[in-house]
């Protein structure tokens, strides 16, 4: 859960635009008529996304009055998941796994790299305003650990090496390539296939092969 | 060995076309009009012959499940909700087939939607899956786009729509009560049982609550036979599973196998073996993070499925094969997993709130050793508190762990305690 609101930083208003407005209706389409609380996580994800990266106080008013919920569900809503901040975040937040799987492979490096790279702790934001860094639980994605997430994207296979090149280049402005950052295209072993080599047991061609 | 043709997601690793046309290559919606001519019994009684029990961890009957929805609507609407809040540690199977395979996720779902008279289905997907769900969101563009689903989805005279629900972060969500309460936009607090989903579900309508994999392998189990799967893995354990292998292996990898595959075939053969070889293995988490531990000498000879696990007073969970070698602080890794379990608490169940954080700290302590051995009875005795006594099993998923811990490696535990008492006096002296 998000650490309690920053007061200073609350603005007074939040109003969704024209553009997000739309998407807020299509989500509430996706709910038979009268259940359109069920479009609350997917509105605080809007709100949150509109206000750079992190969720006011005056933007769940707002969301509770599209909703026509009492503002108190809302705000269970938002402190409840952990992905709403409720205080600013930098521009890019990084996220690191944790977990045991991450853990196993040495993300207690990965984290003190992130570290280093940014001159920052856990939950601290850089001075600058770029750069968050916190501690997350488990992403799923377990066979490519270590694994961090910035904005969107995973960031897997990573050693100290490679995390500290991707915070490098995210700092140039650059975009660095997720997934993983072996040889690895996704999930496969490491070593070669093991399944999925071929129909060699004469059932003819493999289904989809070119 | 299975065979590559017996697989059922033969783009596991998305190296061919993931979009409609490389479905279709595939073998995906080939006539599914004709599955579901056949009827809703006869999709039930496949699926009950075919043996499949649940993929999300708890191993229930999947057809069996799909027979308690009402037969005859008595005017309320059927839901399918699909568990796509993958977040077990350890696990990384859903999101393959989210990303890699989601047609044969949403074939899957509107043959199961026929089977419970179920005309809506939303897919509850977590919210870290960013790129999963663009995948799934344009799969479902597709399916629409092709009519096999919307409107007479794939000339079958059955309306059938999918929505995606994206989560925020909350791992508890992904017990199936509390999803509901999620999508419907509270706070993910899981619901007493009963009433069960079944009858009174989303919106207070009957539902069933399938696991993503569960749901995917069921055109493959129509089309093949029941008799096809029921002749993988072996009796009450039947068909293929996808497996994920982490931590202390060469190769960690994901990969589809047959049900009942030797734990150690699995490590050897997939994930190119131990680090360091067998014998530099200390235990296996063989199901995701909730299922206690197993030490090397049960791994020699476990079968990874649900029985077999459970003889070893383990379980396979979601099939998520975590390795730890002789390197690993076990003590250090347990603790780990109950903070896990203490922040992942929805604090509703008392034993569970204060259980779990009394657990970890308890297992913090025991980490550096400074616990008194009688202690170790004492946390053996508060894992037993929370456990079966919470609504949800969350508190069985906490308590599990560190009794696995304690079952196995007490001998350690007590050399710590020894060891810290022993530098205590010493540095008195």
């Amino acid at each position: 859960m998000s650490a309690p609101n920053d007061a200073s930083a609350q603005p007074r208003t939040f109003a969704f635009t024209p553009e997000n407005a739309k998407k807020a209706e299509a989500a509430v389409a996706a709910y038979p008529k009268g259940r359109q609380a069920s479009a609350v996580l997917a509105l605080l994800d809007l709100a949150q996304r509109q206000n750079g990266g992190w969720l006011p106080r005056a933007a769940m008013d707002a969301v509770a009055g599209i909703l026509d919920m009492p503002p108190m569900r809302v705000y269970e809503v938002a402190t409840f998941y952990n992905m709403y901040n409720l205080k600013p975040v930098g521009r890019h937040h990084i996220q690191v796994c944790t977990n045991v799987s991450c853990w196993l492979r040495g993300s207690d490096d990965v984290l003190a790299a992130c570290r280093n790279a940014l001159g920052i702790d856990l939950g601290e934001t850089s001075a600058d305003g770029g750069f968050t860094l916190s501690e997350t639980e488990c992403l799923g994605a377990c066979v490519n650990a270590p694994v961090m997430m910035i904005g969107g994207d995973y960031y897997e296979d990573l050693d100290v090496g490679t995390a500290t090149a991707i915070l490098a280049e995210l700092k140039k402005g650059g975009t660095p390539r997720p997934g993983p950052q072996s040889d690895r295209r996704a999930c496969e072993p490491a070593g070669g296939l093991t399944t999925l080599t071929g129909w060699s047991d004469g059932r003819g061609d493999k289904p989809g092969a070119s | 060995m299975l065979r590559d043709s017996d697989r059922i997601f033969t783009n596991l690793y998305g190296f061919e076309d993931v979009g409609l046309e490389g479905a279709r290559a595939r073998g995906d919606w080939d006539d599914t009009r004709a599955l579901i001519a056949k009827g809703r019994d006869w999709i039930i009684d496949e699926v009950k012959n075919s043996g499949l029990r649940g993929r999300g961890g708890a191993g229930f009957g999947t057809g069996m499940k799909w027979s308690f929805m009402p037969k005859v609507s008595d005017g309320r609407p059927h839901y399918l909700v699909i568990n796509a809040d993958e977040g077990e540690p350890g696990t990384c199977k859903d999101r393959e087939i989210l990303r890699h395979e989601p047609h044969k996720l949403l074939e899957g779902a509107l043959l199961a939607a026929v089977a419970m008279g179920a005309s809506v289905s939303y897919i509850y997907i977590r919210g870290e899956f960013h790129r999963e769900t663009e995948a799934l969101r344009r799969a479902i563009g597709e399916a629409y786009e092709a009519g096999l689903i919307g409107k007479n989805a794939c000339g079958s005279d059955w309306d059938f729509d999918i929505h995606l629900h994206v989560g925020a972060g909350a791992y508890i969500c992904g017990e199936e009560t509390a999803l509901l309460e999620s999508l419907e936009g509270r706070k993910g607090m899981p619901r007493l049982k009963p009433p069960f989903p079944a009858n009174t579900g989303l919106y207070g309508c009957p539902t069933t609550v399938n696991n993503v994999e569960s749901i995917a392998v069921a055109p493959a189990i129509l089309r093949r036979g029941a008799d096809w799967f029921a002749a993988l893995g072996r009796s009450n354990n039947t068909g293929t599973k996808i497996f994920c292998i982490s931590g202390h292996v060469n190769h960690p990898c994901t990969v589809e196998d047959e049900m009942s595959v030797p734990l150690r075939e699995l490590i050897e053969k997939h994930a190119g073996g131990v680090r360091g070889g067998w014998d530099n293995l200390l235990a296996v988490i063989p199901g995701g993070s909730s299922v206690p531990l197993i030490p090397k000498s049960v791994c020699e000879t476990v079968l990874m499925d649900f029985d077999s696990l459970r003889e070893a007073q383990s379980g396979l969970g979601t099939g998520a094969v975590i390795v730890m070698d002789k390197s690993t602080d076990i003590v250090r890794v347990i603790a780990r997993l109950s903070r896990f379990y203490m922040d992942e608490s929805c604090g509703q169940c008392t034993p569970c709130r204060e259980g779990t954080g009394w657990l970890w700290r308890m297992m913090e302590r025991l980490v550096t050793g400074n616990i008194a051995v009688e202690e170790i009875d004492l946390l053996d005795e508060v894992s037993r508190q929370i456990e079966g006594h919470t609504i949800c099993a969350h508190g069985d998923a906490a308590a599990w762990p560190v009794q696995g811990l304690i079952r196995h490696f007490r001998p350690e535990l007590e050399r710590r305690a020894a060891a810290f008492q022993a530098r205590q006096a010493d540095q008195a002296a």
